[in-house]
């Protein structure tokens, strides 16, 4: 992937989220950068500052093609797609970690090296490149630095990257559209809060004390204005 | 450069637009008066779609809601400020570390707090008397209360009346329901005997008047509400005000660096830097209202040395000492009952259900003051962060760690909504020797000097911590969990987070009846200067254990009621 699709692709995600940059994006002039521009001024409420450094740092290059190549398949491993739930890069998981790369640069030798690490291993055990080797043979050098508890020592510092990277990849994916959707989180919309669902009060096997419930907001009412009386009894919940 | 132009005169001139500045101008301005806010942040409306972060999505940014430099909560939190501000450094002596967080502006650091609303209590005002410690606030329980009284039926606060006889009752809005992990919650707080009641927020359930909405419950009050739902002082006091009966005139951008006196020893009004063109200026006031935060009104007050070398209001030596924030400690934990949940929103109001007020006896117990306990939990929207140090979970239910491909969707899914943690937040007791104070040798951008800290704590604060820890792990215990970690030792200070990081600072220029042991009197007037007043929590004697800002409000609100009456009668 080129990095101006790179930065493409990320947008593409973004502005499909953020129903008030899509709109005025078709408008836009001036390439990506205008893109970037737009996207990040209205959609998540950025002062001027903030917003002159996400687009700088958009625009900045960190990960090779080539390390982006790797990082995607390896992202990919660790989540791919599902009959019902696309796959990391689907989630566009590698831009956000050559972003993260560069906003928190201490993630950069740890990423790099990392990368490196696994096409060393790829070169020294079967003569070429993570990308060029066959699915399984990579996920024989996977299978030895996936599981911290069965770790050998020559594989330490695989693991160490690994760990740091499915922790990337779980971020990236689950706060995507297509993460968030997998993961079937509903909130974030308007709603009425009126208690647990009575059947998961049930498998719980907890319930409400009718004390304690009286005590609370009748929803019917909420948009009637308070009265109290003097003690501060609610009149009318 | 000093600019000469003719400053414009003001009834007040208020230094600061958050809890404790915006309740002043919403004050003066319901009495007809003309006051200046001068806020040395940008102007900032909670329903301005440019600026607003409520209701948007992690994938919305490249960093999916991250830390940044500006953002120390994450970037989709409303605060524009942190630990660290670029150009305005502030530095510590010996070997403290005291944190100190700032919001640069309008509202201040209400734009993002959490909400927690809690009176003090009888007992609260009267510390020493009750077992000897610290000093008794001039005033009392009684002398508030018609203002808290106010305060809840202006601002909207919602709660129960319990009848507890330190965690008064008030004029509450109806409290939302437990989710589910505060069933739990609750379920395991009785088991210990550990009280537990509905939380007390400044959210709107319910409507209190036609201008703001209610909650529609997204769970984000950090983000400060749009529909001005919870309170933040821009939406809920300095815009109110400017409709008011007085004019309120707002100075953004504007970092006020001293008070200015008149020939009479009188305070003239103040100086300061527009930040925009860099340039001094000055305002003038016949009442000046200091209400920067605890910490910011002692450094403009300790810089005012027209006030005398050691800076206005200072003849006790006390500007700066009693600094005090609340104690904290946290712990969280896996339950696995709340595993493989049944996917449902959730969000609820944007901060705990339910709370446990201090439910022992001092007395008994090797440490001076209580503790109340904050929960959080439940299926919240997954920000950066999300399903990194996962593994944990599994080593608790002898699973093997780590892994890929579907085991991990599925270990994600298994622990979503199984966590649980607490916040203890208590009172720290108040030392003349905790103290900011001028830094001799360093200056802000302005070039005005900053403050230093110097700040410790004693066995009355860690033993409570220790006790906060017990605790936790108990509660955890009882709910069938897994604590995280391992119990912090003496060496970790059994936990307790570091002065100023629970954001509670107070007291730097406490109120007392007698000059030479206080900075000003019970109306929050300096006693060296009687046209000066301030109006945040420098006053406070003592912390309580509630967090501190409805207090702050309910104190503001009394010392400009006492500033209008006199103004009325000339006497200031
Ligand atoms: C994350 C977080 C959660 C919190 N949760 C709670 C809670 O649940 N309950 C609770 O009671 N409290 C809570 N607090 C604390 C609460 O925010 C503060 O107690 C409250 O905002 C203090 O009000 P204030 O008016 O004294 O100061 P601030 O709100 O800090 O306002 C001071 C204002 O003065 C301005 N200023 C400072 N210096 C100058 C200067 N020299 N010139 C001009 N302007 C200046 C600042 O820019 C700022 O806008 C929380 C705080 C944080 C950060
Ligand atoms: S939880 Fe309620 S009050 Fe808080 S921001 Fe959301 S809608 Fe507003």
């Amino acid at each position: 992937m080129k990095r101006r699709e790179t930065i493409k692709t990320l947008l593409a995600g973004s502005l499909a989220g953020g129903a008030v940059v899509s709109s005025q994006s078709c408008k836009t002039e001036g390439g990506v950068e205008g893109v970037i521009e737009e996207a990040f001024s209205v959609g998540v409420g950025r002062t001027p500052e903030e917003r002159e450094r996400d687009r700088k740092l958009l625009a900045e290059d960190f990960l090779t093609d080539d390390e982006l190549g790797t990082l995607a398949i390896l992202c990919d491993i660790i989540l791919p797609a599902t009959p019902t739930a696309g796959s990391a890069t689907e989630a566009e998981v590698p831009d956000f970690i050559n972003f993260m790369s560069k906003d928190a640069p201490f993630l950069k030798v740890p990423i790099r090296g990392g990368l490196a690490w696994v096409n060393n291993e790829a070169l020294k055990r079967f003569d070429d490149s993570f990308e060029a080797i066959t699915e399984k043979q990579r996920i024989e050098i996977v299978d030895d630095i996936a599981y911290p508890d069965k770790v050998t020592p020559e594989f330490n510092q695989g693991m160490k990257f690994f760990d740091r990277l499915r922790g990337l990849v779980l971020t990236g994916y689950y706060t995507s559209k297509i993460g968030i959707e997998d993961l079937g989180y509903v909130g974030n919309r308007p709603n009425v809060w009126d208690g647990v669902p009575a059947e998961v009060l049930k498998d719980h096997d907890v319930d409400y004390d009718p004390e304690w419930i009286a005590k609370c907001i009748n929803q019917e009412k909420r948009n009637e204005l308070v009265q109290w009386d003097d003690e501060g009894n609610v009149l009318n919940n | 450069m000093q600019i000469k132009e003719t400053p414009k005169e003001y009834d007040a001139v208020i230094v600061g637009s958050g809890a404790g500045g915006g309740m002043s101008a919403k004050v003066l301005s319901d009495a007809g008066l003309k006051v200046a806010v001068i806020e040395a942040g940008p102007f900032f409306d909670p329903k301005d779609p440019e600026t607003m972060t409520q209701m948007k999505w992690p994938y919305e940014s490249p960093r999916r809601g991250g830390w940044t430099k500006e953002r120390n909560f994450g970037e989709l939190d409303m605060a524009y400020g942190g630990w660290n501000l670029d150009g305005e450094p502030y530095t510590q002596k010996d070997d403290s570390n005291f944190m100190w967080f700032r919001s640069r502006m309008l509202g201040g650091r209400t734009n993002h707090w959490g909400r927690i609303s809690l009176r003090f209590g009888p007992k609260d005002f009267k510390g020493h008397t009750q077992d000897g410690l610290g000093d008794d606030w001039p005033i009392g329980y009684e002398d508030v209360k018609p203002y808290y009284d106010k305060l809840d039926k202006m601002i909207g606060v919602f709660g129960s009346n319990e009848g507890l006889p330190n965690d008064p009752d008030g004029f509450f809005l109806p409290p939302p329901k437990p989710r589910l992990h505060e069933l739990y919650y609750i379920k395991a707080a009785k088991k210990l005997g550990v009280t537990v009641i509905p939380s007390r927020l400044s959210i709107l359930t319910k409507r209190i008047n036609a201008e703001r909405g209610v909650c529609f419950y997204c769970n984000q009050c950090n983000r400060s509400c749009s529909a001005y739902a919870d309170f933040s002082s821009g939406s809920c006091l300095i815009f109110p005000a400017q409709k008011s009966n007085g004019q309120v005139d707002l100075y953004n951008n504007c970092m006020v660096r001293e008070v200015v006196m008149n020939k009479e020893g009188k305070a003239r009004g103040v100086s300061y830097i527009n930040k925009e063109d860099g340039r001094s200026y000055e305002i003038r006031g016949k009442v000046v209202i200091l209400a920067a935060s605890a910490c910011s009104t002692a450094r403009i007050l300790l810089n005012s040395k027209d006030g005398g070398s050691a800076g206005l209001g200072n003849s006790s030596g006390l500007v700066g000492k009693y600094l005090h924030d609340s104690t904290g400690s946290g712990r969280g934990g896996f339950i696995p009952a709340l595993m493989d949940r049944k996917m449902y929103n959730e969000d609820g109001v944007g901060g705990m259900h339910v709370y446990s007020p201090w439910w022992l006896d001092n007395s008994k117990l090797d440490f001076g003051r209580g503790y109340h306990i904050e929960v959080w939990g439940g299926m919240g929207m997954p920000n950066y962060g999300f399903g990194m140090g996962m593994d944990g979970f599994n080593k608790f239910m002898g699973i093997s760690e780590g892994g890929y491909g579907d085991k991990l969707r599925d270990d994600v899914k298994r622990y979503y909504g199984a966590t649980i943690g607490f916040g203890g937040r208590g009172e720290c007791i108040a030392r003349e020797d905790n103290y900011c104070e001028l830094d001799p040798d360093v200056v802000d951008q302005w070039g005005i000097p900053v403050l230093r800290f110097k700040y410790s704590f004693s066995d009355h604060e860690l033993n409570q911590a220790k006790h906060m820890q017990q605790t936790f792990e108990q509660l955890i215990d009882a709910m069938g969990g897994h604590v995280f970690g391992d119990t912090p030792t003496k060496e970790q200070n059994y936990g307790l987070n570091k002065g100023g990081e629970i954001i509670h600072e107070v007291g730097t220029t406490r109120m007392g009846n007698d000059p030479a042991t206080s900075v000003c009197n019970k109306y929050q007037q300096l006693h060296d200067v009687d046209n000066v007043y301030i109006t945040d929590a420098g006053p406070f004697v003592s912390q309580a254990d509630k967090n501190c800002t409805w207090t702050i409000m309910a104190l503001s609100m009394r010392a400009s009621e006492h500033i209008v009456e006199q103004l009325n009668k000339r006497n200031i």
